[in-house]
């Protein structure tokens, strides 16, 4: 196996190109998928037996849970990556998943209120789901924050990586907090055990939906650490020769 | 039609999660946008004033 193609991708020059060029080929998919998850979910699909259409959160609620924990994990094996091998380009991956992870758990937390009002009947309880989940929220901004209290990037790189790392135990307990404890939270639905617990009509539109949310991720994680590398390289020959010879609008 | 947008009397809570949640992709978007054109016009500033001294 021959690894120097990964080996390229600690090169700024080729990230901040390689990336942007496949940029487009995840925000295409992302969109059309996207869109065809929420009208499959929102209209085709028919109501919950139980829960009637205020289970049509699941297919927000669900994709963005998705994406927050998938975003941490992503950053914790970049900064790991960037610890031991010393990548900047992995450390710029690890910062450009925070704020997205950050986001995207605090709208998962959200809309998670949004339909435990109605269903459970209290927008908020000490529950292991929403306490772990909350907590891989703390995460997030403790990330950021130790990264913004740090001018010297590569101190902030080091030390915020070690957080992320250590972080990832989380991941984890989110996932089996349903299993292991007594939770509120109902349990997997989708990947367990004998298949999907819905009809495929319930199921394909929140699939759908999983796929273009992690389509999406990574398009716009990419666009963020293609614009976290060019302000770590701004003095750089590469970036001057970009500015200069390609026009590359503002 | 509004028998649809009632969502079976659950609107106040589905609409505002499909709001929010269009909300978030839409901003991280534009987030990432305005990063990729504030790194370029810093790095266009230190060009200029190195070519300037």
């Amino acid at each position: 196996m021959n690894w120097v193609w990964f080996h390229r991708f600690g090169s700024p020059p080729y990230f901040y190109s390689v990336a942007g060029r496949i940029v487009p080929w995840l925000a295409w998919p992302a969109t059309l998928l996207i869109i065809a998850g929420l009208y499959g979910g929102l209209v085709l699909a028919p109501p919950d037996y139980q829960q009637s259409d205020a289970a049509r959160i699941m297919y927000v609620h669900v994709p963005a849970a998705y994406v927050g924990l998938m975003a941490y994990v992503v950053m914790a094996m970049a900064a790991a990556i960037g610890l031991v091998w010393r990548l900047k380009v992995s450390h710029a991956v690890a910062a450009a998943c925070a704020p997205i992870g950050a986001s995207f758990t605090a709208v998962c937390l959200v809309t998670g209120m949004l339909w435990g009002q109605p269903m459970w009947g209290t927008w908020w309880a000490w529950d292991p789901r929403l306490v772990s989940m909350l907590v891989l929220l703390f995460f997030f901004l403790g990330y950021l924050a130790l990264r913004g209290a740090i001018d010297d990037t590569s101190r902030a790189d080091r030390a915020s990586a070690v957080l992320a790392v250590v972080g990832v135990v989380n991941v984890p307990i989110v996932h089996f907090s349903v299993i292991w404890w007594n939770s509120l939270h109902q349990g997997p639905s989708l990947l367990r055990k004998g298949g999907p617990a819905m009809p495929a009509s319930m199921w394909v539109p929140l699939v759908l939906m999983i796929f273009g949310f992690t389509f999406y991720f990574y398009a716009v994680m990419l666009m963020r650490a293609r614009a976290e590398v060019m302000r770590r390289e701004r003095g750089g020959q590469w970036v001057r020769e970009l500015l200069n010879t390609t026009g590359d609008k503002p | 039609m509004n028998s649809y947008w009632a969502m079976s009397g659950y609107a106040a809570y589905v609409w505002p999660s499909v709001g929010l949640t269009l909300a978030l992709l839409a901003a991280n978007v534009w987030w990432a946008r305005q990063l990729s054109r504030e790194a370029k016009a810093e790095a266009r500033r230190r060009i200029a004033t190195q070519e300037a001294s």
